[in-house]
């Protein structure tokens, strides 16, 4: 691991049977960056990023995560990223509080830690007098922010997103995205995934993934000057067109 | 039409797609059919006995060959004093000890009778009586050798033939037994759980709001199950005959409307749990509960409902599958038809008539 | 450890704030020992029985009351003929039919025996051949005590064996003493092992599985976070059960408490081993509800629990060699109703035993954070 660079990745490959869900994926991650993992539905973001967590072995490929790498050092890699995915994540039938005192403690947080971050918590995200409210009872949006917040209550160096914000709303969007910012701020690397364009911009850097290759990765300023476009939405389609043609 | 037409189609997919669950559907009434053909037997084969000899002569051994050539024991111990009994049955080796008494033979030679004592582990009453049973019948049978060229006083002697079963076989009575317990698997229970998960994972709604009629989505629903249900009972049908020669002595066309008259009611119960149970397991619970423990206790597929104490028998004929096992087990044994069998269709078509029309009235409360 | 603490407290706040549970856990064991073991039985009391008598002498006057005296046997028609006798045996009206033909009297005094026929249903075997077995019983006390009257008139005629029976442990042969340990069985299996694989199945559904996974938890916390729930749920049960067999049933227990749950404790490992290994193969709770079900159905048949081993073929017996509930069930039994010492179970102790270490192992191994 170069000092800065806190996931390398070279030719990393997953194979289904004939088919290339990952077809040698090259790029790194910069510590405390914001890096945005592009791709329509189907593309092998969630194959990629599942191998980055460890839940999945790799066919291929050369990757190390916070300096461990994916093979057989699986466990180190956990105890140092947090990870939320699309699929809900915090159980239903227990209260916001008895997730947080959950998941804080099979991180193995001892009790005082656990207090305190506990009331940090709820408080950060106005919670303090919805805390035993059962998870299915409360809106989507403050799910999402809770789900985010236990999943870097350990304090990991990278967080994972796999479309952490599907099905809500552009403003419930950018309130989870101040949570993000405030994340990176303190100094956590941050990896996400997601197809809404409008979050791509928020990014420092963004690759975009196709069919299981990454065909572009840069800032997203850069990517619009390159492809001579105002958003990254534009950049987007041009490069699915690109591909097709 | 076309709208329906694909959505049939698609439910079918969606339940023949998943090769676990069809494996085990067709897999248990298949295995249910071997064991209870196989395994529920009324004999007795090779049960543990001790044998205490105090005698140790001919003939007490000559008793023992006898009863071991029976094919029904097989001696596991031979002890040396009573005080062995008690522990011979604390570790399970034997099921009954045949205590021999001194001079046995010498006893008999003299005209004066000798002594055997039977002692069974009655912890499991009927097996006890049984091998009790057996055991006098060979000993008396080796008495009567010895008495061949003596007058035997007077003697009735009965001649039991068996009705409609003649080998005592289980499997003929199991049988319709099994088609009930997979129909009210599949029909029911497979039913209600499945639309519970459908309204679980929030797809109910999304069907809802199509332009498919209400019942056009509940027809949808119970065509695949309805079709299983029906091809379960003609494979056990099938394989009761073909492996054990159960037969078919009634009208095979009356045996099978009747099936799908009981999968309708099946149907019925399974949608109407559907329509109050919330989650799976609520379903799953209250079919393993409401049906399926009824069906397999209560309605004589296993015990007969008559030796039930009285409150039992009065559950047991609210139970439809008990009707259908009598009209399932005449048609197909004693070769009855609806002249005998009006009373138990007319029960049979009268629940499924009420639980259709309360299912759907809970349903259609639901949608609304 | 304290990792598997915050496992074991969000298992318990689940189990009890899950509203089917406490119906499972509470009325389950009283409504299976009050319906099943009354409804389990082949405790023949009511055999419903037909004559037809074409002799109507003293002696078969004289039989048929002595039948009719006894607790087990009612008469319900008396017919003319055959046809009537088959008719009432037809429509379900009798369950046997005594057939006296002519001169049954005559042929008795005459050639010192004489036949009669007994029709029997025997649509369901097991309770035709209880009530032959029983009938049998009453005839060959009929005969004995023509025998004995023969050698008081006849001395000088040599007397040959003498059987006596005794039946241990439950002279009065009460099959519900048989059933109640069965059923407890039964219910500890259902328990361990749809509760422990439906719980894994549900996290596998939620998606919450994967957030498990990715954290640094040690998969044999996360499994001792699982199973010790069900473990407690399932010894509760049994001693709720026993509770009720004791109060209902006046169940007889001989034996020592401490090593009937000894036994239970290492059953339901088994248990739970095989809850969980079905888990890591199916994906949804009606697919483990169907593995499950068929799974359990064979043990269950074949253990013993139901209807005896000794009347199952020898392949059959040699097959309860690898079912654990024939081990449990048979360990039970012995226990409660004869006093059986962990000495004397050892057998049945150790083959459990390794069952448990196999099966937790297997499941175990299958249980992948990784794919």
């Amino acid at each position: 691991m170069t000092a800065e660079n806190i996931i390398e990745v070279e030719n990393l490959t997953k194979i289904y049977g004939q088919f290339y869900a990952n077809d040698h994926l090259n790029f790194s991650v910069k510590k405390g960056e914001i890096f945005g993992f592009l791709g329509a539905n189907g593309a092998g973001k969630t194959t990629a990023i599942r191998i980055l967590c460890g839940l999945s072995k790799p066919s291929g490929g050369k990757i190390t995560v916070a300096g461990f790498n994916v093979y057989n050092q699986t466990e180190q890699i956990k105890r140092n990223i947090g990870y939320m995915s699309q699929k809900f994540s915090l159980y239903d039938d227990l209260t916001v509080k008895e997730n947080i005192e959950f998941y804080g403690g099979i991180y193995g947080l001892n009790n005082k830690t656990l207090r305190q971050k506990t009331s940090d918590l709820l408080q950060k995200l106005d919670l303090t007098d919805k805390q035993n409210f059962l998870i299915k009872d409360i809106p989507l949006g403050w799910k999402q922010r809770l789900a985010f917040s236990i999943a870097i209550i350990h304090d990991p160096q990278i967080v994972f997103l796999d479309e952490p914000t599907g099905g809500v709303d552009p403003i419930t969007r950018r309130h989870f995205w101040d949570l993000i910012y405030e994340a990176a701020f303190s100094g956590i690397t941050i990896f996400v995934t997601t197809h809404y364009m409008d979050e791509a911009e928020y990014c420092d850097r963004v690759s975009i993934m196709v069919d299981g290759k990454i065909i572009a990765l840069d800032s997203p300023d850069n990517l619009k000057n390159t492809y001579q476009v105002d958003t990254m939405n534009e950049v987007f389609l041009k490069l699915a067109r690109q591909k097709i043609n | 039409m076309k709208a329906f037409k694909g959505f049939v189609i698609k439910e079918f997919y969606h339940i023949f797609r998943d090769y676990r669950t069809m494996l085990i559907l067709f897999g248990i009434p298949i295995a249910q059919v071997i064991l209870f053909g196989y395994i529920i037997t009324t004999e007795i084969n090779e049960a543990g006995v001790a044998v205490l000899d105090n005698s140790k002569d001919a003939v007490t051994r000559e008793i023992q060959n006898q009863m071991l050539a029976s094919g029904f024991f097989k001696i596991t111990a031979q002890l040396s004093s009573e005080t062995e009994i008690e522990s011979i049955f604390r570790k399970g080796i034997a099921k009954e000890v045949i205590v021999f008494g001194a001079n046995f033979e010498e006893n008999l030679r003299k005209g004066e009778g000798s002594d055997l004592q039977i002692v069974a582990d009655a912890s499991d009453a009927n097996v006890a009586n049984l091998l009790v049973s057996y055991t006098t019948a060979i000993v008396q049978n080796y008495n009567r050798q010895q008495m061949a060229d003596m007058q035997i006083p007077m003697q009735i002697e009965p001649r039991v033939r068996m009705y409609y079963n003649p080998e005592l076989k289980g499997v003929y009575f199991f049988v319709p037994g099994i088609m009930s317990v997979i129909l009210m698997l599949i029909s029911a229970m497979m039913t209600s759980v499945s639309i519970a998960r459908e309204k679980e994972m929030g797809n109910m709604e999304i069907l809802l709001v199509s332009p498919l009629r209400p019942i056009q989505i509940i027809i949808g629903k119970l065509m695949p199950y309805f079709l299983l249900s029906f091809v379960n009972a003609v494979s056990v049908i099938s394989l009761g005959w073909l492996v054990f020669d159960v037969p078919v002595n009634g009208s095979i066309v009356l045996l099978l409307a009747e099936s799908m008259l009981f999968i309708t009611l099946a149907l019925s119960l399974g949608l109407l749990i559907s329509s109050v149970a919330a989650s799976q397991q609520v379903a799953m619970f209250i079919s393993m509960l409401g049906l399926m423990l009824p069906t397999i206790l209560l309605s004589g597929f296993i015990y007969p409902t008559e030796n039930m104490p009285l409150w039992l028998e009065l559950i047991s004929y609210a139970m439809p599958p008990k009707y259908y096992i009598i009209i399932a087990k005449d048609i197909m044994l004693k070769g009855v038809g609806l002249r005998y069998l009006w009373p138990e269709t007319l029960v049979l078509l009268g629940m499924t008539l009420f639980f259709l029309i309360v299912a759907s009235k809970k349903f259609k409360i639901r949608l609304s | 450890m304290r990792v598997i603490l915050h496992l074991l407290k969000k298992e318990f706040r689940q189990i009890f704030r899950n509203r089917i549970m406490i119906p499972i856990i509470f009325v389950m064991p009283i409504m299976q020992m009050l319906v099943l073991v009354y409804a389990a039985t082949f405790e023949m009391k009511n055999i419903d029985f037909g004559v037809m008598d074409a002799d109507k002498s003293i002696t078969t006057n004289e039989f048929v009351q002595k039948l009719s005296a006894s607790p087990f046997f009612n008469l319900k028609a008396t017919s003319n003929n055959l046809d009537e006798a088959n008719e009432n045996l037809l429509n379900d009206k009798v369950d046997l039919i005594l057939v006296f033909p002519e001169n049954f009297e005559k042929n008795l005094v005459r050639d010192n025996k004489a036949e009669m026929q007994i029709l029997i249903n025997a649509i369901n075997g097991t309770v035709a051949g209880i009530s032959q077995a029983y009938l049998g019983e009453i005839i060959a006390e009929y005969n004995k005590q023509i025998i004995a009257e023969f050698y008081k008139t006849n001395v000088g005629v040599g007397q040959n064996i003498r059987i006596q029976a005794q039946f241990w442990y439950n002279p009065e042969l009460n099959y519900k003493v048989y059933m109640v340990p069965g059923i407890l069985v039964v219910l500890v299996t259902v328990i361990g092992m749809f509760l422990s694989g439906l719980n894994l199945v549900r996290e596998k559904e939620m998606g919450t599985i994967e957030q498990i996974n990715v954290t640094p938890i040690r998969k044999y916390q996360f499994i001792v976070g699982k199973l010790l729930p069900f473990l407690f749920i399932g010894l509760f049960d049994l001693a709720f059960g026993l509770v009720i067999a004791k109060i209902i049933f006046d169940i007889p227990m001989v034996g020592s408490m401490l090593t009937l749950f000894i036994m239970a404790f290492v059953f339901l490992l088994v248990v739970l081993g095989a809850g969980l290994l079905v888990s890591t193969f199916t994906e949804t709770q009606q697919q483990l509800m169907f593995v499950g079900y068929f799974v359990m159905i064979i043990f269950i048949l074949m253990s013993g629990i139901f209807t005896p081993v000794e009347s199952m073929p020898i392949w059959a017996q040699k097959f309860n060699l690898i079912n654990p509930m024939y081990y449990f069930i048979a360990a039970l039994r012995m226990i409660l109703l004869k006093g059986s010492t962990l000495a004397d179970l050892q057998y049945y102790f150790y083959s459990l035993l390794v069952f448990a270490i196999v099966m937790i192992w297997l499941a175990v191994w299958k249980y992948k954070k990784v794919n």
